[in-house]
């Protein structure tokens, strides 16, 4: 795939949602769309820059992202730590899967009850929930990609003798690269899921608090917005990880230039 | 990959601390020569089991330096296993390997494959300075495997990524890891065995006239009888795990493809190879 044809096929992607909004401002002003299902664009942009104005969007965002990411880094820096030391020490995996393994299998929403128990309504049970919802898809993805670095290189490393720490730098760590970025991907996608139903049910900030309470009052526009906006997120986190993708893995033959 | 195979692969001790002993051997620097030598190789009763299964029985072989041997075979004879013995891939059953002055560093034997195992992350040129990771000064690395990658005719593609290059390509990119330190033992298991048959001419000109002038030791494992003629001094054939003709090749170099010469030493090995099956 060359750049030319990535940047081009974001563009063409773009064309759908943004051919999308006249339409719909279109059924909405005629009235096909009724205003109390679904408002149209500009009313929803005027609502946002009325929650703009009065600070109230950017500090929920600010808020939800804060949680995003540091629920994110701690979940997926647990996870890529436990997929490195599985990956590297049969010990640490005969010790650690078969719990890991049981826990995977438990959908990480279902504890929310129980979150909710334990910490309130809390900072600490959203970054919880995120956490979990972001630690197995890195964890995984880190474990298989460890797994499935080349044996044959790993030999050559050590024939030509690569201590440990240049082996895991230089022949295994870039080897499993393809595949932690794979788990970190993903991983973006269940973060913002995670926290949005998390702060749905139970939080006092946020943009998952800021749409209920606008459900509440029955501000539609408010709603939308919010649905939006989360769409806008979701999208960049991932828009960030390709591009950190496509620079370190220049040297892999499907997102070369030539 | 199975799991107990991911063990022995990576077991955390072993990850950590190297291969019993192995990592001492790492110590020594390499040597410094100007016109590189070879080193005298002396294998004494060498025998390898793989559980039940013995592959060697009590190899005795000695190569002088500078000498390039043919390892030949039918799949399966053990002559891989051989060449994984000497570059300390495997450890011996029993017998000994002893390299000339037997100070030796663990550089100064490489081992090229059939797959050339470069880094896909690495450019052309850091794949080459992989072979010189026991040279400390980051410019003299670069100098060295530039002039390394010269010699192979690749110092145009040193910024490369490997996945760009052709077969060949990449083998003489390999060639050049496993030259760049200058080894005085080069064991080379079927090194073109992947490789097209007017490459493969190209590259066995290539390598033999890289060992004219290094002079290293070469051990070559392959079981095409034309190309061992074309480039070793002696022809060793191992059946069933051991020596059954060692048969000096005494031809002047540069030999000439399709010489009478070769073409009747290559149907005397292929009859010995075949037991007789061959004759008409």
């Amino acid at each position: 795939m060359t750049l030319a044809r990535l940047t081009r096929g974001n563009a063409i992607g773009w064309a759908v949602p943004i051919l999308l909004i006249p339409l719909w401002e279109l059924l909405a002003r005629t009235g096909q769309i009724a205003p109390s299902v679904l408002p149209a664009p500009s009313a929803v942009l005027e609502a946002g820059w009325r929650l703009m104005l009065t600070g109230q969007l950017p500090e929920n965002i600010w808020v939800s992202s804060l949680r995003a990411f540091t629920g994110f880094a701690i979940g997926g820096g647990i996870g890529f730590a436990l997929g490195l030391a599985n990956g590297l020490s049969a010990l640490s995996q005969r010790l650690t899967d078969t719990t890991l393994q049981m826990i995977r299998n438990i959908p990480h929403l279902a504890l929310i009850p129980l979150v909710i128990l334990w910490f309130g309504i809390d900072e600490e049970a959203k970054l919880f929930l995120v956490a979990l919802g972001v630690f197995f898809p890195i964890y995984i993805n880190t474990l298989h990609g460890i797994r499935t670095v080349d044996p044959h290189l790993i030999e050559m490393g050590r024939i030509y003798g690569m201590s440990p720490i240049t082996l895991f730098w230089r022949v295994i760590l870039p080897g499993a690269l393809p595949s932690i970025f794979v788990g970190l991907r993903y991983a973006l996608g269940i973060m913002w899921l995670t926290l949005i139903v998390a702060e749905t049910i139970s939080a006092s900030s946020g943009l998952g608090y800021m749409a209920m309470q606008a459900r509440e009052f029955l501000l539609v526009d408010v709603v939308v917005l919010a649905i939006i906006i989360y769409a806008l997120l979701g999208k960049m986190a991932d828009a960030i990880a390709r591009l950190l993708e496509r620079l370190s893995l220049q040297w892999h033959p499907a997102f070369q230039t030539h | 990959m199975h799991a107990s195979e991911y063990a022995t692969r990576l077991d955390p001790l072993d990850f950590f601390f190297g291969r019993g002993g192995a990592d001492e051997d790492l110590a020594p620097p390499v040597v410094e020569r100007t016109g590189s030598t070879g080193t005298d190789l002396v294998i004494k009763g060498l025998a390898k089991s793989f559980g039940q299964k013995q592959v060697l029985h009590g190899i005795d072989l000695r190569v002088p330096a500078g000498q390039f041997l043919a390892v030949i075979g039918k799949s399966g004879c053990g002559k891989s296993t051989l060449l994984r013995l000497l570059a300390g891939l495997e450890t011996p059953t029993a017998g000994t390997i002893a390299l000339g002055d037997g100070n030796a560093g663990r550089s100064a034997t490489r081992i090229m494959f059939q797959e050339p195992r470069l880094l896909p992350w690495a450019r052309v040129v850091e794949n080459v300075e992989v072979g010189l990771l026991d040279t400390d000064s980051r410019a003299e690395r670069r100098e060295r495997a530039l002039a390394m990658l010269a010699e192979v005719g690749l110092e145009d593609r040193q910024g490369e990524w490997p996945s760009i290059l052709s077969g060949g390509q990449r083998q003489r990119v390999a060639l050049a890891r496993a030259l760049a330190s200058r080894p005085q033992l080069m064991a080379l298991d079927e090194p073109l065995g992947a490789l097209d048959a007017l490459t493969r001419i190209e590259m066995q000109n290539l390598l033999e006239r890289i060992w004219l002038q290094q002079r290293f030791t070469a051990i070559l494992v392959t079981h095409d009888v034309g190309e061992a003629l074309a480039l070793a001094d002696r022809l060793v054939l191992i059946e069933e795990g051991a020596i059954t003709l060692d048969l000096a090749v005494p031809l002047p170099r540069p030999r000439r493809r399709g010489s009478p010469e070769l073409a009747r030493l290559e149907g005397e090995v292929l009859d010995r190879l075949f037991d007789g099956q061959s004759k008409h």
